[in-house]
């Protein structure tokens, strides 16, 4: 054998030694949070409030807690980042200014989420007297949500060909009708995708809402966006650090994370739905 | 033969940044009658041909001297609207870009925009186009599937029936058979000359054989010059610039 086709063997079984290494730990991970996590699982589990010191009971004000919240950011992020998007990509002109703003909201997504906890805190609940509470909450973690929003939709902006655009305006549309009823909707599905990847994001952050919504234990759930909630990824954090019965805890502790893994899993995999259907539509 | 002038050059200069890309062009396009446009690559046949939609604004950075007149009327003049102007003058591109809806929303989108509400007049409207278009009988039963899935000719003919839908009274070819089979162009080509009967046509052509072929009047440019206009078989049988001469016979190009 030469040394050409030893030297490529040896790096293939490097890459694909890699690729095991990764999946390994994908596998461990829900190996070890499903085996653990499976066992407090149950109809109970699902729909009852906490009950004797965190340790029997349900954690159903948890998942609805996140559910809003969730939905919450969305509702934030998604007017907002779209809007924001669209006249980045169509309407700002090009120049320095510009740029300097891409650069900042590329830099906003790498700050980390406890900075944003502590801005929620000193803006929404102390300045606007939110208080803690949903609202509160799903404004952070909206903010925190934006620029994964804003970057996923200039990318699916910039890849519509301008061909279609220009065709578009051929026909007599203004600009506004072409970017409305040609450029959103051919690039919708890759928006749906960024979206729906951040809100699996925003679902598991807990830095955010420590500060900003979450409380570590309520038998109500919330009658208005002004109460305090329960949220899974805080829930989990409580249950491990605080409170008199470490072991009964841990055990709900993992069974909160299954609930969260197969929330973001069930977001995910709704993404990729959504932009394969497309693709065999655009086919 | 009498010619109607419905669009005029008029001491045209076009800048890209600080390339000129035209130099004086002065150009006549007669109503009702094909106009093709000759060159070689990189010559401003095809600058030239956007800028009579003023399709040439997309692009920033760029600017113009002189005037592009329709019916009289200078097209960028102050009071008038970019969108009037390209309403009034169609364009097919060079690929086709047919819009990723259906082939029935393809042809009505033009109408939409243009503020049709009359869903009877719509279907009407749609109908006779893709009748005009000769591309009825190929897909009258699949009206309502994905503009996509046609071939290329077809997708070609949709773009030309979508542009006829909102009843412009020029219609710009920019190079519309360049990614076409024989068979399609042959289709195209017969589709221009009945179209001609109805319509003031401009087409934009490396082919000289389909310039031959279609057009009434050919103008051929060279480095963003106009070299020579005249009556097609004017110019080629019998070119008076030694250029032109040399372009038509395949010396180069």
């Amino acid at each position: 054998m030469r040394t050409k086709d030893i030297s490529q063997k040896i790096g293939f079984a490097a890459l694909f030694m890699c690729m095991l290494v990764t999946l390994f730990f994908l596998g461990a991970i829900i190996y070890f949070i499903a085996a653990r996590g499976i066992k407090v699982i149950s109809w109970e589990f699902l729909t009852q409030v906490p009950k004797a010191g965190m340790t029997q009971g349900g954690v159903a004000p948890a998942i609805v807690g996140t559910l809003y919240i969730t939905l919450g950011a969305i509702a934030v992020s998604l007017p907002l980042g779209l809007a924001c998007a669209i006249y980045l990509c169509e309407y700002s002109p090009k120049g320095i200014f510009v740029n300097i703003i891409r650069m900042s909201i590329n830099n906003l997504a790498g700050v980390p989420s406890v900075v944003f906890g502590l801005f929620g805190l000193a803006v929404f609940v102390k300045f606007f007297k939110f208080g803690v509470s949903i609202l509160s909450g799903s404004l952070t973690l909206g903010i925190l949500a934006l620029p994964v929003v804003i970057s996923a939709t200039q990318e699916a902006l910039t890849a519509v060909p301008l061909s279609l655009r220009e065709a578009s305006l051929a026909l007599g549309a203004t600009k506004w009708e072409t970017i409305k009823k040609i450029v959103l909707p051919t690039a919708l599905p890759g928006i749906l995708t960024g979206i729906i990847l951040s809100i699996g994001r925003v679902a598991g952050e807990t830095a955010p809402i420590l500060f900003t919504a979450a409380t570590f234990y309520t038998r109500r759930y919330p009658d208005s966006v002004f109460s305090e909630v329960m949220a899974l990824p805080y829930h989990i954090y409580a249950l491990m650090t605080e409170g008199a019965h470490p072991k009964e805890q841990t055990a709900i502790a993992y069974g909160c994370a299954l609930i969260l893994l197969v929330l973001v899993l069930a977001i995910s995999g709704a993404a990729i739905f959504i932009r394969q259907r497309q693709r065999i539509r655009n086919a | 033969m009498h010619n109607n002038i419905k669009m005029k050059a008029e001491n045209v200069d076009f800048f890209y940044g600080p390339r000129q890309a035209l130099k004086d062009i002065n150009l006549d396009i007669c109503e009702k009658r094909v106009t093709a446009i000759i060159g070689p690559s990189g010559c401003g046949k095809s600058t030239f041909i956007r800028l009579l939609n003023r399709m040439n604004e997309l692009i920033p950075n760029t600017s113009l001297k002189g005037r592009i007149l329709l019916d009289g009327e200078d097209i960028f003049g102050q009071q008038v609207d970019a969108v009037g102007i390209r309403r009034r003058v169609g364009m097919v591109f060079q690929k086709p870009n047919p819009f990723p809806k259906s082939i029935f929303e393809n042809v009505s989108y033009g109408l939409h925009v243009n503020g049709v509400k009359d869903k009877k007049l719509i279907e009407k409207k749609v109908v006779s186009s893709l009748e005009k278009a000769a591309l009825w009988d190929d897909i009258k039963d699949r009206l309502h599937e994905s503009a996509l899935k046609l071939s290329g000719g077809q997708q070609q003919r949709l773009c030309i029936a979508r542009c006829l839908a909102v009843e412009p009274e020029v219609l710009l070819f920019d190079e519309p058979c360049a990614s076409l089979d024989p068979i399609s162009t042959g289709k195209i080509e017969e589709l221009i000359m009945e179209l001609k009967k109805y319509y003031t046509i401009v087409i934009v052509t490396h082919n000289m054989q389909q310039a031959a072929r279609i057009s009434d009047h050919t103008a051929f440019f060279l480095l963003g010059e106009l070299i020579e206009m005249g009556k097609t078989q004017d110019i080629f049988t019998a070119p008076k610039d030694k250029r032109t001469e040399d372009y038509i016979t395949g010396r180069f190009g």
